[in-house]
């Protein structure tokens, strides 16, 4: 124990050092990570049978499955929620190859600082952007009109492809920062190898550089997959009324419904879902979750 | 491809085109909520009908509420201000403390606590966010039960939305603070030790102006990362909301321009804030 602290006088008061510092840590832990999941776990599993007396019961989780429109909304968040993680992949790849392979000196570091600026900004004003651009009376069908394009404008929110667009624009940083931190470690010297022994961009694409931006790639797609899964935001003000979210329905359930059994239920499918994904993309790419979270 | 393998003309055109495209995908959104504040109309649309600063100096006397005469949303401000001074202390606090533990100590169970660190950063904020809800109410009503207390700040309101932002911010103060601790070289405190230093001082004069760059860093981003906090703040807010989910009640009514004054506003703070970082070298890592 407290090996290292022990390099100071007294083995007992090291240990106390090593308590004052675990307390902290323990309090936060167990106080409002453990314990809470525990209590929402609990929850779920109990149905009221009179004032304060309860039993327990997998009604919760029955309703789920007997009510279509919660395992639609269910399924429908995670499908999109993938798509807008391979989405932003695709849109960030490029990106991220320029700023970290081509770019040179001081136009690297402004790109990348450019990159990051939008997400410095309150998600709350991004959807108001967005909201502003895509509305019936918005600047885009405004424009689109202007250009003769549609005779009349369109309304852009409210349709799946707006929340996705909103979601794929909201990930892009979490995308882009690990996906220039492993594109910059490959050495330019194996992709001229490569061409020199007669590869092509897509071989080259496929051997080369993403077995090397693997651990970037899982990294950028499970911190993206994990921030669409739990959005709350822009879903619901890009997407209206049509949003159809997970999250909307447990806020509901919590919220507006006061019935805490059932959204602690939804809360659970939803970390279930969300630990589920995260652990399927770190054992296909054989990371580990540790190192995963620590790249900066 | 890299620059020093044979491109055509056209496939380093679209690259160019490519990397112009994504740029304006990313500064359009914040650009029209920048402009949009000075134009002259109720309604932060097009067309464009006149400069004005009206969103943000006109009293509630002519008609329009500009930011500074707008009460509930000042008042929002300094609510998320509050919340995000108090989450930015003791995320800071205890991600040093967590610092020294995960990197001087040594002690059985340490990879398993070092892991449940980084957990709250993979669950979701709206379900961090109602598991404290549930948790404090728990809490609450076994004071009230037991010993006929009540316990107000167990109710939602402003100290639950603290813990709330604070349960995973701390995870992210914790590695930032981590990540240079373990590039200390130590033998710089056993320098001072063998100086006669007590072990505060050395702490004090060595270790802690090392850490420093760290420390602001962990500062900014969990000031940063809370004042923009909606998804666990939404699910412990009481009656005094703050700016984020007041904002999202508005836009959910209707938009006014006052709205897109009080966001170039936080773009201003939040870049000047991103400045006094990117110009401390090393305090990103």
């Amino acid at each position: 124990m407290a090996a290292r602290i022990a390099t100071a006088p007294g083995a007992s008061r090291s240990r106390l050092a090593l308590l004052l510092l675990l307390a902290p840590a323990l309090v936060w832990l167990v106080g409002l990570v453990v314990l809470p999941h525990l209590e929402l776990a609990v929850l779920s599993l109990r149905a009221r049978v009179a004032p304060r007396v309860y039993e327990l019961s997998l009604n919760q989780y029955r309703t789920f499955v007997d009510e279509p429109l919660y395992w639609h909304t269910f399924v429908r968040t995670a499908v999109i929620s993938i798509l807008a993680t391979a989405c932003t992949l695709a849109i960030a790849f490029p990106a991220a190859w320029y700023i970290a392979k081509i770019a040179r000196g001081r136009a690297r570091s402004v790109l990348f600082v450019l990159c990051l600026i939008p997400f410095w900004v309150s998600e709350t004003v991004r959807t108001l952007g967005w909201m502003i651009l895509l509305r019936e009376s918005g600047v885009l069908p405004r424009l689109l009109v202007d250009l003769g394009i549609t005779p009349a404008p369109v309304e852009m929110l409210y349709h799946d492809a707006t929340i996705l667009v909103g979601l794929v624009y909201t990930s892009m940083l979490f995308m882009v920062v690990p996906l220039v931190s492993a594109l910059e470690s490959l050495d330019d010297s194996l992709i001229e190898a490569a061409y020199d022994l007669g590869g092509n961009g897509w071989s080259i694409l496929r051997q080369i550089i993403v077995p090397h931006a693997a651990p970037g790639i899982a990294a950028g797609s499970i911190v993206v997959f994990m921030l669409t899964l739990g959005n709350y935001l822009t879903p619901t003000l890009l997407g209206g009324k049509n949003s159809l979210w997970f999250t909307e329905q447990i806020y509901t359930q919590f919220i507006t419904r006061f019935n805490w059994e059932q959204g602690a239920a939804f809360g659970f499918l939803l970390l279930v879902l969300s630990t589920a994904i995260v652990w399927a993309g770190l054992k296909l790419t054989g990371q580990h979750f540790g190192a995963v979270m620590r790249r900066p | 491809m890299i620059p020093s393998l044979p491109r055509s003309p056209l496939a380093r055109s679209a690259t160019v085109a490519y990397v112009a495209a994504f740029f304006v995908f990313l500064f359009v959104p914040l650009v029209v909520v920048a402009v949009f504040a000075f134009n002259d109309a109720n309604y932060p649309a097009p067309p464009w009908r006149g400069f004005t600063l009206d969103w943000f100096v006109a009293g509630t006397a002519s008609g329009r509420t500009g930011l500074f005469a707008d009460a509930p949303l000042l008042k929002s401000v300094a609510t998320s201000v509050l919340v995000a001074c108090w989450v930015t202390v003791l995320s800071v606090a205890v991600g040093t403390a967590n610092a020294f533990l995960l990197e001087r100590a040594d002690f059985r169970g340490k990879s398993a606590l070092s892991l449940l660190m980084l957990a709250p950063l993979v669950i979701p904020g709206v379900i961090l966010g109602i598991s404290i809800l549930a948790f404090a109410s728990r809490l609450a009503q076994f004071a009230d039960d037991v010993w006929g207390l009540d316990l107000d700040f167990l109710r939602p309101g402003l100290p639950l939305v603290v813990a709330g932002q604070f349960s995973y911010i701390v995870s992210i103060a914790t590695l930032t603070i981590a990540a240079r601790l373990k590039r200390f070289d130590v033998t710089l405190e056993e320098a001072a030790f063998n100086l006669g230093a007590s072990r505060a001082a050395a702490l004090w004069t060595v270790t802690l102006p090392y850490l420093k760059p760290a420390l602001i860093g962990a500062a900014a981003i969990s000031f940063l990362m809370s004042f923009e906090n909606f998804n666990t703040t939404l699910m412990l807010v009481g009656s005094d909301p703050p700016l984020t989910v007041m904002m999202y009640g508005r836009m959910r009514e209707g938009a006014s321009p006052v709205l897109n004054a009080v966001s170039l506003f936080l773009m201003v703070a939040s870049a000047a804030i991103a400045m006094v970082l990117m110009r401390r070298p090393g305090a990103r890592d």
